[in-house]
């Protein structure tokens, strides 16, 4: 066991675990953050997609002690107001069924438009190929981060 | 938790008054104290402040009944949707009938309950208006949740009416609304836990949390069949955080068709958190024996295939002289198609929570059967059933797989030797090594033809491979495509045993049968040198016009219906050069769905343009969220007819996890997906299924046209790829 300083959703923590300890059982277990889910626990199905210093990674096979000083967002903090364009958009497309991939699916996208502000529908399928979804809302999703990204584009 | 909040409330409401499916419980304990919220019904809370609480019976797991089931109660209610909370009801056998998410029917078997619920509430609250305000009941209105006397102008809000209306009796009878009235059924409304789902809200079993509550996890045999013959705990019970190892048998002494298991014997650790239990999981040392003969893919293929040849199957319908009019036929095309194990793969992996004391159970997480799951609990925990409750949570996905609740026994087992809260969870490895997969099948078929390319005989010869598997003509009990339009019919199959525990998986048999089916109709079509929209059509006007033998379970003219509105929707006289079509059409789920894929050759490969689908479900309560539910189970039905297998050696899967186990991505998805749903005001059937079976033909058949090559096994990637390799030019 460890104690080691995060700092998640802009909140400095420390938790005492084992070094190894995934980001995604920090963040689910001791943090009580559940919104990140465990889907595979070998970075294949984008369910536990958190952002690290602004990156999209899979918490679920990213040992807490690599984290280091750079900070997680997770779905829980992704915007002050719980209002990300994203998040609206997915609301307005009424994209979930099950639900259960979406908020990875979301830090995918978050970290996608951070990065390319206006992606093309081919920029999104390689940049959200790495998230599943088993109920196949993978159109709905490809439209709301279009309108998502519109969206910012007007503002 | 949001349930814990609930369960609470619905104490408070206890002194309101219920009636449920069952008109005959009357109030009990009426409460006219205005200040009370009334529970008027199983499904309905009525607060002062005219807030609406609507409790949906049953399970979600993604097909959306959390929102359409209320939807059906507020319609008939007469209250303004936005004013309407939902909140998941527990497991209540007294309250509800049929909390089961399986075989697309919560909507069509719950349909007259959900509007008599409505109804009565309705009627009930016009009756204590009228009480109130001295007015005869017939000169009363209702709209938006107020109660008016036009005369007067009067009028009371339903929570000003609640407490009254709650100590009246419940009618027996009421009138329904007419469907032209509808103001909420029938009109697009979003998840109404679509905030919730995107801001990451606890709403999941995996999210249960409790004081003092531990983690369970499990491991299985690591091949169908096997027993355990020893365990080496040493390392893992000295590893942090472990509180216990031991192995449990989950076996029930009495088992219903919701029980399978292929590995009731399970090595059980327990711990603080899940990464300590998962480690100390990985450190059991573990010695399996064999108690059944090895099997592999290869040895079911080999069965499977003899089978094709032997014609001392179960012998389904049979209409003429089949044997005569083969050995007459001018042409008789014959194709046999495969199709391997599937997982479900729920993204949310089998969890349960279980808190077993001495005297009750409690029990909260994912399950789509949760009666049937009561009832094992309580036998294998002793307890009398009414000592354990259910709580449902939200489902990260079900498509079959939660009908076989054995976690949540397992849960129980484990907190009941604990003496403590317990969650338990399964990896991925775990889930997808452990069963219940679609079975794996094969089919062979026949068709005859004369001279002027017209069907005179056709022949089904079908066999799935699974422990529990049910005899292959259960396929046949259904349509059978196209039995009823043809002189002379046979279907017959058999069931292979095995070691690998099978089960439904999204629409059952269907799944691989319309596959299979639409492909052969789609060739033999082709051979004939008929249109295919255009064959199909003149086997469904045989139907109408001159059926042969006993009948069929479906309406020919629906079928046809949904044919020629896909065939309109997707112009399909006017071909596109460079772009290829195929048609398939199949019924399950008591609906209609019609699709047409449509495709470019990129690289040897199928690439999706547009998919075009024509339901006839009835009455759409949440056009929406049917939308949604068709493009799912498009993209569901195409992805694992493209790339999905369970695949076994030495009766262990090959596959284990996303890595080897393939799913459908995004870059895969067809560009759009345009749906029409027939309007025709009949009662509403199943949607969360239908579409998916048609799916895989519709592709097949598109690829047909485009390369001239048919696709006759499951995953098709895998001859797609093939081919590629022999025609790199594509």
């Amino acid at each position: 066991m460890a104690l080691i300083d995060l700092n998640v959703n802009g909140q400095q923590h420390t938790v005492d675990v084992s070094p190894d300890t995934p980001l995604l059982w920090v963040l689910r277990e001791h943090l009580n953050l559940p919104g990140t889910k465990f889907g595979c626990g070998i970075s294949q199905c984008g369910a536990c997609t958190v952002h690290l210093a602004g990156a999209a990674i899979r918490s679920c096979s990213f040992p807490v002690s690599a984290v280091g000083i750079n900070p997680v967002v997770t779905i829980e903090g992704l915007s002050p107001d719980g209002q990300h364009p994203l998040q609206q958009a997915w609301v307005r497309h009424d994209v979930p069924q099950c639900g259960y991939c979406q908020a990875g699916q979301i830090m995918s996208a978050a970290a996608l438009l951070a990065s390319n502000p206006s992606p093309t529908d081919e920029d999104i399928d390689r940049g959200m190929q790495g998230n599943l979804c088993r109920c196949g809302t993978y159109l709905r999703i490809r439209e709301a981060i279009k309108d998502a990204a519109a969206q910012s584009d007007s503002q | 938790m949001k349930r814990r909040t609930f369960l609470k409330a619905s104490a408070v409401s206890g002194g309101g008054f219920l009636l449920g499916f069952s008109w005959l419980n009357s109030p009990s304990k009426a409460s006219a104290d205005p200040q009370d919220p009334v529970r008027i019904n199983a499904f309905l809370r009525l607060d002062p402040d005219g807030k609406v609480t609507i409790y949906s019976p049953n399970p979600e797991i993604g097909q959306n009944v959390k929102t359409s089931m209320p939807m059906v109660v507020a319609e008939e209610l007469d209250v303004d949707w936005n004013d309407v909370t939902v909140e998941q009801a527990p497991l209540d056998t007294s309250r509800f009938t049929r909390q089961l998410a399986g075989g697309s029917q919560s909507i069509r078997q719950g349909w007259h309950g959900l509007r008599n619920a409505g109804a009565t509430a309705r009627h009930m609250l016009i009756a204590a208006a009228a009480q109130i305000l001295e007015v005869p009941a017939s000169e009363l209105t209702t709209r938006n949740g107020v109660v008016t006397h036009g005369p007067s102008n009067a009028s009371r809000t339903y929570g000003e009416l609640a407490a009254v209306a709650g100590t009246l009796p419940v009618p027996t009878e009421v009138a329904l609304k007419d469907p032209s009235d509808f103001t909420i059924i029938g009109t697009p409304r979003r998840n109404v836990d679509g905030q919730a789902i995107v801001h990451g809200k606890p709403m999941y079993g995996i999210d249960v949390q409790r004081e003092g509550m531990l983690i369970a996890m499990i491991t299985h045999a690591p091949a169908f069949g096997m027993r355990l013959k020893s365990i080496d705990d040493t390392a893992a019970r000295s590893m942090p955080g472990i509180v216990d190892v031991f192995v449990i048998d989950a076996e029930p002494a009495q088992s219903s068709w919701a029980d399978v298991n292929a590995f009731p014997e399970k090595v059980v650790v327990v711990g603080r958190t899940t990464w300590e239990v998962l480690k100390a999981k990985r450190a059991l040392i573990l010695d399996w024996e064999a108690a059944a003969p090895a099997e592999s893919t290869q040895n079911h293929e080999e069965t499977l295939t003899a089978l094709m040849e032997s014609d001392s199957g179960v012998k389904g319908r049979r209409d003429g002289d089949p044997e005569a009019a083969f050995a007459a036929a001018d042409q008789v095309v014959d194709r046999t198609y495969s199709a391997p194990f599937l997982a479900h793969n729920t993204l949310e992996p089998m969890n349960f929570f279980a808190h077993v004391t001495a005297d009750r159970a409690e029990l909260i997480g994912p399950v789509q059967t949760p009666e049937a799951l009561r009832s094992t609990v309580a036998g294998v925990c002793n307890l009398p059933e009414e000592a354990v409750t259910i709580g449902l949570t939200r489902m990260g996905g079900g498509f079959g797989r939660r009908l076989y609740g054995h976690f949540g026994v397992e849960a129980a087992l484990i907190s009941q030797r604990l003496k403590a809260p317990v969650k338990l969870l399964y990896t991925r490895e775990d889930d997808m090594t452990q069963g219940t997969y679609r079975p794996a099948y094969k089919i062979r078929y026949r068709a005859a033809l004369d001279v002027q390319g017209n069907l005179t005989a056709f022949h089904a010869r079908g066999a799935g491979v699974g422990a529990n598997a049910q005899p292959f003509p259960a396929a046949f009990s259904g349509p059978g495509f196209p039995a009823s339009g043809v002189d002379n019919y046979l279907a017959e199959g058999f069931s292979v045993d095995s070691s690998v525990s099978v089960g439904a998986w999204r629409a059952p048999v269907s799944n691989f049968v319309a596959g299979a089916e639409q492909s052969f109709i789609d060739e033999v079509a082709e051979i004939a040198g008929r249109d295919p929209v255009e064959f199909r059509l003149a086997l469904l006007d045989r139907m109408v016009n001159a059926p042969v033998g006993e009948g069929i379970s479906y309406e020919p003219e629906r079928y046809a219906g949904v044919i020629k509105l896909v065939a309109e929707k997707c112009n399909w006289d006017t071909p596109q050069p460079g772009v290829h079509r195929g048609l398939s059409v199949f019924y399950s789920h008591n609906s209609y769905v019609a699709e047409v894929v449509e495709i470019e050759i990129d690289d040897g490969r199928p690439k999706l343009k547009k998919v075009w689908a024509a339901v006839d479900c009835g009455i759409v309560v949440n056009p929406l969220a049917a939308r949604n539910q068709v493009e799912g189970a498009i993209i569901d039905g195409i992805g694992h007819a493209m790339y999905s297998a369970i695949t076994l050696t030495d009766s262990s899967p090959d596959q284990s996890n996303f890595d080897a186990y393939r799913l459908i991505r995004m870059p895969e998805i067809p560009v759009a997906i345009e749906t029409f749903f027939v309007d025709n005001g009949i009662d509403p059937t199943g949607l969360g299924e239908p579409a998916l079976p048609p799916a895989s033909a519709a592709l097949a058949n598109a690829y047909a046209r485009a390369t001239g090559h048919r696709l006759y096994r499951q995953p098709y990637n895998r001859d797609i790829e093939a081919l590629r390799v022999r025609q790199p030019e594509g």
